[in-house]
This record gives C-alpha cells, structure tokens and sequence, in this order.
C-alpha cells in the first residue's frame, strides 16, 4: 500500500496565481483554515507574465467611463455568449478589487493628479486598464503573495495534484505529489477551489509554461463536474516568431495601446482593410485619428488594432496566407514608428515597454525604439472551462469551486485584454467566499482508501515501465503539433475528425509511457502524468470546435466562416458520461434581465 | 554558430554530484533554458530543471552558467564560447535538491520575517494620491523576480552561511519598497538593524551586478536603507530635532 501525508483543511484552493491566492486570502478572512497548492514555487504562477493590465471602470482618465460600459463592451467582446451575470459583477467588482491591491501595497503608474492611471485596450471604449508598465501581472501577484503570506494560509509549493476525490455526490479531498522528493498527499477539503488556469501546453505555439496543461479542468471533468465553451481559445495576435527558441512568447497588446501598427511586407496597415461591422461605429477610420486616440483625445476613436484578439489574429493569418507576411512567417508590429510624431520616442518607448523593450533586446537583437517587431499569433487563453454558478462560483459538484482562467462564463467567445486580471480578483474572491461559506456548513467527507490507492498506483505506473516504454516528451509534442495544425486559429471539420482519431491513438501512447529515474523532482515524471489532462483537454476543445457549426469569437470554422444567430442561444456543455466517454450538449442561456438588455442595446 | 555544443550539467542531490556531459543540437537565438530542454527530452527525462515563463518574468531558472549566475532563459547561447564545454551549475548557495534545483525555502521565510506594508489612512474617497515620481522609486524595487540570484552571490550568505543573522539583498530590496512606499506606515528601521542584519552588508555590489532586472541594489535600496537606520537610530541631531517636532 503506497504512503502518503494527510494535510486537512476546511477549503482548499489549487492554484497560486492571481484568483488562488485572491480566493485563499478570502477564504481565509472569513475564518476558514486554508491550505494553497502551488505546481511552481509561491509567486511563479503565470499571472506573472501578465503585461497589460487589469480592467476596471474606476474612470481615472476618463470619466465617461462606468460599470455599464465596461460590462457592455466585455459582453461585445464574448460575442454575447458571456453568462452575463457573470459580466456584470465583473463590471462592477472590479474597480474596489483594484483598489483593494493598492491597500495591500500595489504601486500603481500615476496620474497627473496621483491616482491611477488607465490606459488603452482591445476592445475597451476608454482607457480603463490600471497597470504598472508592462509587468503588471507580476505586480499583481506579489502583492497578493506579500499580504497573502501573512494571513495564516498553509502553502503547499510545488505539488501536484492528480485527482480529487468524492464521498457521494459532493467533493471531500485530494490526492497529489509534492516535486521535490516525490512523496504522496492526501488534502482531506471540505471545499476546493479550482484556480490551475489554462490548457496552452496543448499547442504547439503558446505564451504558456509548461504548468497549463488543463489540470483544473481535467480534475473537474472527471469528477463529473461539466465543463463549458471548451471551443473557444484565444489566440493572441502577437507572440513573438523569431528566433524559432522563443516562438510564442507574448508581446503585449500594451504596444498597440502605446501607438503601436501592425504592416504587411508590402509596408501596407492592414487592419484598416477589415473592420466588423459591431465595431465600425468605434473605430477610427484613418490613420491620423487612431494616434489621437492612443494619445487621449477623447473625441477620437480607437485604431483597428484595438479590435478585439480573435479579429486581429484572423487578420494576421490572412496576410501571412496571402502571401504578405515578413521573411519568418509573421507581420510587422512597429512602435518605432511614433518617432515621427514625439521628439523623445525612444525614452517614451522604454518607459512604457521595459519589458519588450528588453524582451526583444536581449532575445531577438532587435531594438523596437528603432525596428518593428515580427509577431504572429499565439495560444495565450482559453475561455472555457468548469461551468460555474456565477455568483458563488460552484460548479456543478457540491462543494467544488473554480475561478480564474480554469472556469467559464464571463468572457464568451472572446476574451478581451485585460479583463482576465480583473477575472482572476472578483471571482477569485467569490470562490473563496463562497467556499469558506459552504466548508462552514459542512462535515468532513469520507475518503475511499481504495481510490487512493488506485490513484497512487496510477501514478507511478509509469516508472514501472521505465526507459523501454515511450518517452513523455515525445507523446506531449505530438500531441501539440496535432492541436495546432487541426484544431488551430483555422479550423474545419475533416481535420478536427482527424484530430479526434489521433487523439484516441494518442491515448494508447500514454499507456505506454514509461519513465527512469526514481520520483525525486523527476520532470518526465511529471510531463507523463500531466498526458492525461492534455488529452482530455484536447478532446474537449476539438469536441466542442466540431459542434459549434459557425465562426464566433476564438472559434473560426472555415467550413462555417459566418456567425449563426441559431448558436448564440446556447453554451456548449461538456460532461464525461458513465461509460467514461464524453458528451457534447447545448445548454440554453437565460434571457438577459431587461436592464442589462437595454444597457447593450443603448450601447450598440 | 557552431552546430553541435557540448555542456557539463550538475547531476545529483544532497549527497553529492559531479558534471555530466551531454552533446545536443543547437540553433540560431537559443538560449542556455532550450538546450537543458532538449537534454532533458532526449537524452535524460529526469534531469531536474525548475523553469516556468521562459522570458525573464518569472526568476525560476536561476543556475551559474560558466560560473555565472544567470537566468536560463535570458543566456543566448551566441553569447558564449561554445568551442568550450559550457558548464551549468545549480545556484551553490542553497541547499541541493536534485541536479539544477535548489531549495530556496529560507527565502520564503526570511521574508516573512519582514514586517508587512501597513497603508496610512486613506484619503476621503477611500484612495490615495501620489506623485509618478515617487511611484517611480518603488517600482524600481518591485521590478524584482525573486529569481535569488543575488542572494546567491552575496557572501554573507555564500561563503558565511549567515542566514539567521542576515535577510541578504532581495530582502533589503523588498524592505526598500516598503520603507519607500509614500503611503506606508510601517516603521522597520530597528528591525533593520537587528533581526535582518543589514550591517553585515558591506556594499561590494556584487549583487548589483548580477540582477537581471537591473535594479540598483546597493546604491538605490540597501545603501538608503543603512542611511535610514542610522539617522532614526545613531543621530543625537536628528533624535532631538526629533523630540521637539513631536511636540
């Protein structure tokens, strides 16, 4: 029979970045005794790659702003399949979240005035995006570990967990790894919260590290929670594309705020070519306007590159497929270009990009204050994930929780910048408030001995097989190289059929995989247990993809190339059936209170 | 650049370790992180590597590549002789959990140890206002990755083992961002002095050299901050001006 340490714990949160360590510190406010899982040391989660800021309508820089619009324009963005109350708290939480970090230490950038300052974002009407330079995740998540380290919270670093575990219908624990010495954990919970994010290990070009690879998601779906709008993927427009080592690493939208263009090879700005028609009304139409606009005239509208993620990145695609993309297969991001019009561009540039700027500088030879960038898109986000009731954030297993990227709802079919931090404070505190509520009503569940067992046995089944099995790595790029090709910004339904078949055979594989070495911080170890969770992920998303007979928001169909008014009445809903395998089914959104109606319709 | 290069990895634990050699394929723009990579992909699964963004945000791959401490992910290889084996060494001040991961958990506590941020009272709306400029010099400290790398050349920790007696200079950093922040309360002047240690620091700046955020340590954090410790706590001028203010 395996060991294992027994830690327990009236919540436990899964999860260190921004909406794990925000639901914990709540959880913990409230009274509860609060244990942190982190796969990565405490402060390394991924929130700290996030550049641009977080939105919220405290309407510092432009008054015009508000809740309504803020709500209106996420709504826009998510192509009006957002769970819309879960927009709408969003719209109104967030600004006292923002401030809230301020009270807990944030340094935000400045305002003449000396409040904080917003700045220009995709898909947002006024500058609403408080930040801190280019490194406002990192911000973010210092601040949060700072306070949250003093609030009594059990941190358990890098560990993993591998499966949760039910006594009946309502959730009772965990089971998992800690990396270092490879030692069991059973986590007795009477309440979890899910906050692992994303799923972009599943591509093969992706902003995320090597953590995202559908964990909460996975641990969910097996646990018979449903999943929701695993169809769409955000692929961010600019990642960057040379040299070939550092493909996929983000270049923030933040540069198109500052001024930023994006050019073809033929130097042509290309975005002006195709503007949808929900955003005509909002977008500048030369030129000259567009720069105001970043500049803060406030009766100029924004520049085409400000349209939102999915339109830029199918906008980019169809350049470099028409044969008009630079030397490496991308286009040309340039801010070097605003030179012409500020006399102290260079400095401007390093100030309010320090990060590209030393991004590119040291990883590229590229000096951006005086060369554009080549870009291309990115797997950054995933919009769906565990459905979740939008005002507790408990999903459809009592007692499990989920926020942050790894729940769905608020962001639709898109997902517009800057609204994942905000994402990741309000509903972070809800789960932990939430879950800290439900743990207070609640005993202790019973753990089954024998699925302990059974997971612990699971675990280390790959070592038995050693080196002759197949190697982790190898499973996990195929597996990557087939997500992008047939499941990608571009999709159809023969090569996501044929996706769907691989992925089977991909299964096969991962019985086979075998490991050497012994379980101390053993990296194909961990790379082989985490197969599992990416092709369920996979199999999900490319499920989903070949349901949703239309192009809406992340998800573009060229076999469907238009939006279908009939798919924007429901959500799609994923949920592993009694026989293991997995089901696709619709789920009809609720009619829109008249208030919020006529706050879209009135924005229109 | 060279097609092949060939790098000697510390493999082993607490108990001890020695270099292995390994030979992989290297390309144009890769960096020291992709070639562990490879190794670890194709030659040895369980070489032990601790990594997460792979742009310089996150201060997890911190290692002493040809005696250097560097990130991995931000050391191009072009910026090495690679008609050299290149060696790769886990950072030697911390414990050895397993080939190139340390356990750097003392950081963790030290800086919990450090007396937390404590807000003076808010303006009327429930916010605060302040100038850029002073935003300015805190941020520079909060630039900080926590990647450790001064901590590990820093030899009051490296060769003195002083970690009870000595935060080092992250922590001088983080307490600078504190005691700088314009709506602080906090008072760790005393702390300073006696639980972190910060006279051991004799400013030989060595853990400027090694940030890869580029933050002034010595000259902008721990130098003020030793300023700071001795107006509150050794001027006599400063400690009557002091009595009368407060009258």
């Amino acid at each position: 029979m395996p060991e294992y340490q027994t830690h327990e714990h009236d919540v436990l949160v899964i999860g260190a970045g921004g909406a794990g360590l925000r639901a914990a510190i709540e959880a913990s406010a409230t009274g509860a005794s609060v244990g942190l899982v982190c796969k990565s040391l405490l402060g390394k989660a991924h929130t700290v790659m996030a550049e641009g800021g977080i939105a919220a309508a405290l309407a510092n820089v432009d008054d015009r702003d508000n809740w309504r619009v803020h709500f209106a324009d996420t709504m826009r963005g998510g192509q009006y399949v957002n769970n819309w109350r879960m927009a709408e708290l969003h719209a109104k939480e967030a600004p006292d979240r923002v401030r809230e970090l301020e009270a807990w230490g944030a340094m935000f950038d400045r305002t003449k005035d000396g409040r904080i300052l917003q700045r220009n974002f995709g898909g947002h009407r006024y500058p609403r995006l408080a930040h801190v330079g280019d490194r406002t995740g990192l911000e973010m998540i210092r601040t949060l570990q700072d306070h949250g380290i003093h609030q009594g919270i059990d941190v358990h670093m890098e560990c993993t967990i591998v499966r949760l575990l039910k006594d009946g219908d309502r959730v009772a624990g965990a089971f998992g790894y800690e990396r270092e010495r490879g030692r069991f954990k059973l986590f007795r919970a009477k309440a979890i919260v899910l906050a692992t994010g994303g799923v972009g290990r599943a591509y093969k070009i992706t902003s995320n590290s090597w953590e995202y690879t559908g964990d909460g998601h996975t641990l969910a779906y097996d646990a018979g929670a449903d999943l929701m709008d695993m169809e769409f993927v955000q692929f961010h427009p600019t990642g960057m594309i040379w040299p070939p080592s550092v493909c996929g690493i983000l270049v923030t939208e933040g540069v198109r705020g500052e001024g930023g263009i994006l050019k073809n090879s033929e130097g042509r700005r290309f975005m002006f070519d195709d503007i949808p028609e929900n955003y005509r009304t909002q977008t500048a139409d030369n030129e000259d306007e567009g720069w105001r606009y970043t500049q803060g005239d406030k009766s100029a509208r924004r520049p085409p590159e400000l349209l939102t993620r999915d339109h830029v990145s199918r906008c980019i695609v169809r350049e470099i497929k028409e044969g008009r993309g630079t030397p490496h297969g991308g286009v040309y991001l340039d801010i070097s270009w605003i030179k012409s019009r500020m006399s102290n561009a260079a400095e401007h540039i390093k100030k309010k990009l320090p990060s590209m700027y030393h991004q590119f500088k040291q990883l590229a030879d590229i000096d951006i204050t005086r060369e554009p960038m080549e870009v291309g898109p990115t797997t950054h986000y995933i919009m769906g994930g565990v459905r979740v009731d939008s005002d507790t954030q408990m999903s459809t297993v009592p007692g499990l929780f989920a926020a942050g990227e790894c729940a769905a709802g608020i962001n639709g079919a898109n997902r517009l910048g800057g609204n994942s931090l905000s994402d990741l404070l309000v509903f972070g505190k809800r789960a932990g408030e939430h879950a800290s509520k439900y743990a207070a009503g609640a005993k202790a569940g019973s753990i089954d001995a024998e699925e302990v067992d059974r997971a612990a046995q699971a675990a280390v089944a790959p070592f038995e097989r050693g080196t002759s099995g197949e190697g982790p790595y190898q499973v996990q790029y195929a597996l990557q190289e087939l997500m992008q090709a047939n499941v990608g910004i571009v999709r159809n339904e023969a090569d996501m059929r044929k996706a769907l078949d691989c992925l089977e055979r991909f299964r096969t594989r991962t019985r086979r995989v075998g490991v050497g070495g012994h379980r101390e911080y053993n990296p194909g170890w961990h790379a082989a247990l985490d197969l599992h969770n990416l092709l369920t992920v996979s199999e999900a998303i490319t499920r989903s993809a070949i349901e949703r007979r239309e192009s809406r928001g992340g998800h573009f169909r060229e076999d469907y190339p238009d939006k279908d008014p009939s798919f924007g009445a429901f959500n799609l809903i994923v949920r592993k059936t009694a026989d293991g395998g997995m089901d696709v089914s619709r789920a009809t959104i609720p009619p829109m209170p008249q208030e919020l109606a006529s706050i879209i319709e009135s924005m229109k | 650049m060279v097609n092949t290069a060939t790098f000697h990895i510390w493999r082993g634990d607490a108990g001890g370790g020695r270099f292995a050699e390994f030979s992989t394929g290297v390309s144009d723009g890769m960096v020291v992180l992709d070639a562990v990579h490879r190794i670890q992909a194709e030659q040895a699964n369980d070489l032990a590597v601790r990594w997460n963004c792979k742009a310089g945000k996150c201060g997890s791959c911190s290692a002493e590549i040809n005696g250097h401490p560097r990130l991995m992910c931000m050391t191009r290889l072009n910026q090495l002789d690679l008609t050299a084996p290149v060696t790769i060494e886990p950072m030697r001040t911390f414990p050895l959990i397993r080939d190139l991961v340390t356990d750097v958990s003392w950081n963790f506590a030290a800086k919990k140890a450090i007396k937390p941020f404590k807000p003076i009272p808010a303006d009327g709306d429930g916010t605060w206002r302040m100038a850029q400029v002073d935003a300015e010099r805190v941020q520079e400290f909060r630039k900080c990755i926590e990647c450790f790398l001064c901590q590990d050349v820093c030899h009051v920790l490296r060769e003195h083992h002083m970690f009870d007696e000595f935060v080092g200079p992250r922590h001088l950093v983080y307490a600078a961002a504190l005691e700088m922040n314009p709506i602080d309360a906090e008072n760790r002047a005393r702390d300073l002095e006696t639980r972190h240690g910060i006279g051991y620091c004799n400013i030989t700046k060595c853990c400027t050299k090694v940030c890869p955020e580029g933050i002034t340590i010595t000259d902008n954090a721990a130098i003020p901050l030793k300023e700071r410790v001795v107006d509150q706590l050794y001027d006599p001028v400063a400690r009557l001006l002091r009595v009368f203010q407060h009258r």
